[in-house]
């Protein structure tokens, strides 16, 4: 059988002669039977990618087919089959259109009809807004704080509560939480109390973290909620081998990992995200995507269409919603549980939003960015607002709940602000604790010489910190 | 990367018992291993001890390019022993959270030489994971495996010894066996000890190194310096294959009337000064001796404690006889190593201070 060749260049000829045999990685079988000749001259599939290519190199043309419309060929590769094309064709770099945003309330706070969302419970959709409204309290006082001199840090999640408290209230107790730290709200959620919040910021000696760490640095092994580190990203692979951990032992649970929209540009997100699909790791990974990494606003951070589009590269099931949203957040982070834990897959969440605080106390965000621009989105694209509105019209909250809700919170929040402040910090003890599960030696040598040095030179040395 | 191993001048018949030599006398049966096979042996008794480990990295399903994952995955299954991405930072932070829950996670690194990607995962999370929690997390089952050290022809990107950036990490532990029976119970102790431990395979003696292995599940203690040799007049401190060299300027020694003390560390962080320190004082000399390029390597931290500790008994300045400071050269090698000559050159040159 002559073979009817495309073009002339020799190097077509090779793809035509390579087409027409079953040169794919693997036995035999998995072949495509329906292009194999009948030649028996025909050589047997060689496992080696360099013996098949000198074997096709030496096989005669008319071992090759006719007829058959190039557009119709399949081939083997390792991988899979790909179709073949003889257009030039690339991908475009983007979708004519954005992916669309998952919203359920409109800018109102009303029900868009015809939407699809995860029913909420008055007791849970309460407990929500209150927790949000917490939040909101709990940032505000503690920014004062700060400003104050009474705090040396913080951190708010203003404009973002939503997607904390929506989030996690679609999420079980034993979902374990690898957070950046924008995302006290999980916690909160989950029964951090306002105390152990500020004993956290003030490093005090009823700190989980035992004052080792900087304000907003929170961890809880008791809320399955790991603690915060600094570093950006580094948590999205340690939450997918979390989650395989929890697929091994076969729990109903899931790894929950939560990251901004610089964060994404980190190696960990890659790595992690790649991980995740080959793992086949029940893993959430939840983008905040609020417009800034500090002053650098997300056109300096990317050229994707945000990070939905990413899930798609690395073959994980992605959603965009509308991070303001308190409904959709929910719906769509109990959905995607609900698949990564039944299908073990991870899912990638890119939750929409603004980052209306500055970036922390130690920002002054109005240097890159307008205070209009703030403002219209502290107040007309309020996520409090617009969920406050849907359940009021549910018949769930009232003006009076809000105001009893408000003014208890600042009464607590400022009352155990007072107390942690005077809390004593730890022992200094515990500079040296930890490092290992026992000090070593040098540790403990260290420990003497450090206590020796304070009793010569006292004042060099914090008089808050008991011996 | 295949097969690496070349020159047949250094077949050795490990660390046999010269004079002085203290060993620990095993009861058991021991089989004749190298290295890798030792290792192999280690990990099959990790695994079967406890369900709840896992064995992972580049190339590992099917052995491993260095065969120490031999038949793991045919034993444990792929759920347990299994290929991951080629992406050091991703191996090592999935390990970090496969031990954050409980699990003992044994990676392995391909070459130690590539190990730098996952350096922020390893300072920046593993290290502090307990610390900053207040004890709350730890990631004390993460173990990572590597092959470092020179080969004789591994050039700058298989040949680097990379433990002086980890010894300066508070928070975990760095081991590096000096045989195959040191390897098989150190490497038992770390993946059993409860700090995240970075575990240096001296590549070099994977198939050169053999020994009577003992069969059973042993484990020699992490932070236990061993003197190998017993000597009056010098100390020698080494680790890993470097050792191997250390003795035979020993024994070239020994025939000029000098008789060395060798120390093999075996942990360098946290490491055992005590033993170091009471051979120092007995000898009055000391010399150190690493592959690692010599400014800023491990020996400078051995030799300023123990000039801290020992100065009035020194009569000679520490020598250190260390790699130099190129990138691990390809036909440079012989000149780049710290040979037995350059050892014992310098020790003459100490004794004879």
């Amino acid at each position: 059988m002559a073979l009817r060749l495309r073009s002339s260049t020799s190097k077509s000829n090779f793809l035509n002669i390579l087409r027409y045999n079953n040169l794919g990685f693997g036995t035999a079988s998995h072949a495509a039977r329906h292009l194999r000749t009948h030649d028996p001259t025909l050589l047997r599939v060689s496992q080696n990618p360099i013996s098949r290519f000198c074997n096709t190199m030496a096989e005669k043309l008319s071992s090759v087919g006719e007829n058959e419309d190039a557009n119709a060929q399949v081939m083997d590769f390792p991988g899979g089959k790909v179709a073949f094309t003889p257009e030039i064709q690339f991908i475009s770099e983007s979708s004519k259109e954005r992916v669309p945003c998952y919203r359920v309330l409109d800018d109102n706070g009303q029900l868009i009809t015809n939407s699809h969302f995860v029913q909420v419970s008055e007791e849970v959709a309460v407990k929500m807004y209150s927790d949000m409204v917490t939040l909101q309290i709990m940032d505000n006082i503690f920014y004062e704080a700060q400003r104050q001199g009474r705090l040396s840090f913080y951190a708010t999640t203003i404009g973002e509560e939503a997607i904390n408290i929506a989030s996690a209230a679609a999420l079980s107790p034993q979902d374990v939480i690898f957070p950046q730290y924008r995302e006290p709200g999980v916690l909160l959620w989950r029964g951090f109390t306002l105390q152990e919040f500020a004993n956290q910021c003030f490093g005090n000696k009823s700190d989980n973290g035992k004052g080792r760490q900087m304000p907003v640095h929170y961890g809880s092994n008791k809320l399955n909620y790991f603690t915060v580190s600094a570093t950006i990203a580094t948590q999205l692979p340690n939450a997918v081998g979390a989650a395989y951990s929890l697929k091994m032992d076969k729990k109903d649970a899931c790894a929950v990992t939560y990251f901004g929209d610089g964060g994404s540009s980190e190696g960990d997100f890659h790595a992690a995200l790649n991980f995740a699909a080959v793992m086949e790791a029940p893993v959430l990974f939840i983008c905040r995507n609020n417009g800034w990494a500090i002053s650098t606003p997300t056109s300096d951070q990317f050229r994707s269409d945000g990070l939905v589009v990413k899930g798609r590269a690395y073959g994980i099931r992605s959603i965009r919603v509308d991070g303001n949203d308190a409904l959709a957040m929910y719906s769509a982070v109990h959905t995607a549980r609900e698949m990564a834990i039944s299908e073990e897959r991870p899912i990638l969440i890119e939750a929409l939003t603004y980052r209306v605080g500055h970036h922390s106390t130690s920002d002054d965000s109005t240097r890159y960015r307008s205070a209009d621009e703030i403002e219209w989105w502290n107040k007309a694209r309020n996520p409090l607002s617009r969920f406050r509105t849907w359940i009021e019209s549910s018949g769930w909250w009232s003006d009076e709940e809000e105001s009893d809700l408000r003014s208890r919170v600042k009464k607590e929040m400022l009352e155990a602000l007072r107390v942690a402040e005077k809390t004593e910090k730890p022992n200094l003890e515990n500079m040296f604790s930890d490092v290992y599960d026992v000090p070593p030696l040098n540790l403990r040598e260290q420990e003497r010489q450090v206590r020796q040095t304070i009793k010569s030179h006292p004042q060099d040395y914090p008089s808050d910190v008991p011996l | 990367m295949a097969a690496l191993l070349g020159r047949s001048c250094r077949k050795l018949g490990f660390l046999s018992s010269g004079h002085g030599a203290r060993r620990t006398v095993s009861t058991e049966t021991g089989k004749s291993l190298n290295l890798y096979a030792a290792i192999n042996q280690a990990l099959h008794i990790a695994l079967d001890s406890d369900p709840r480990s896992y064995v992972f990295g580049e190339d590992v399903g099917f052995g491993g390019v260095f065969r120490c994952t031999t038949g793991l995955a045919e034993r444990f299954g792929k759920n347990r022993v299994f290929n991951t991405p080629l992406c050091e930072q991703g191996i090592v932070g999935f390990g970090i959270g496969l031990a954050a829950m409980g699990n003992r996670a044994i990676v392995e690194i391909q070459f130690a030489d590539y190990i730098y990607p996952a350096f922020d995962q390893i300072v920046n999370e593993a290290a502090k994971f307990r610390y900053r929690s207040g004890n709350q997390f730890n990631c004390g089952g993460l173990t990572i495996r590597a092959p470092y050290g020179a080969v004789g022809h591994g050039g700058h990107y298989h040949s680097q010894s990379p433990e002086a950036f980890f010894c300066h990490v508070p928070g975990i532990k760095v081991v590096i066996p000096r045989s195959p029976r040191e390897a098989k119970g150190l490497l038992l102790s770390c993946i059993r000890d409860p700090n995240p431990v970075v575990f240096f395979e001296p590549k070099w003696l994977y198939r050169q190194a053999v020994e009577e292995v003992p069969e059973h599940d042993y484990t020699i203690p992490l932070s236990e310096a061993e003197v190998i040799r017993e000597g009056n007049d010098i100390t020698l401190v080494g680790w890993g294959a470097q050792l191997t060299i250390m003795e035979q300027a020993c024994l070239e020694a020994e025939k000029e009337g000098i008789s060395c003390e060798l120390i093999d560390l075996k942990t360098l962080l946290p490491w055992d000064k005590e033993t170091v320190e009471a051979s120092v004082k007995k000898t009055g000399r000391l010399l150190i001796s690493h592959e690692a390029p010599i400014t800023g390597g491990f020996g400078a931290e051995i030799s300023a404690t123990i000039l801290e500790r020992c100065f009035l008994k020194l009569e000679a300045p520490v020598s250190r006889v260390c790699g130099l400071d190129t990138p691990f050269p390809l036909v440079f090698e012989p000149f780049y190593m710290p040979t037995k000559n350059k050892i014992l050159d310098a020790i003459k040159t100490t004794v004879n201070y």
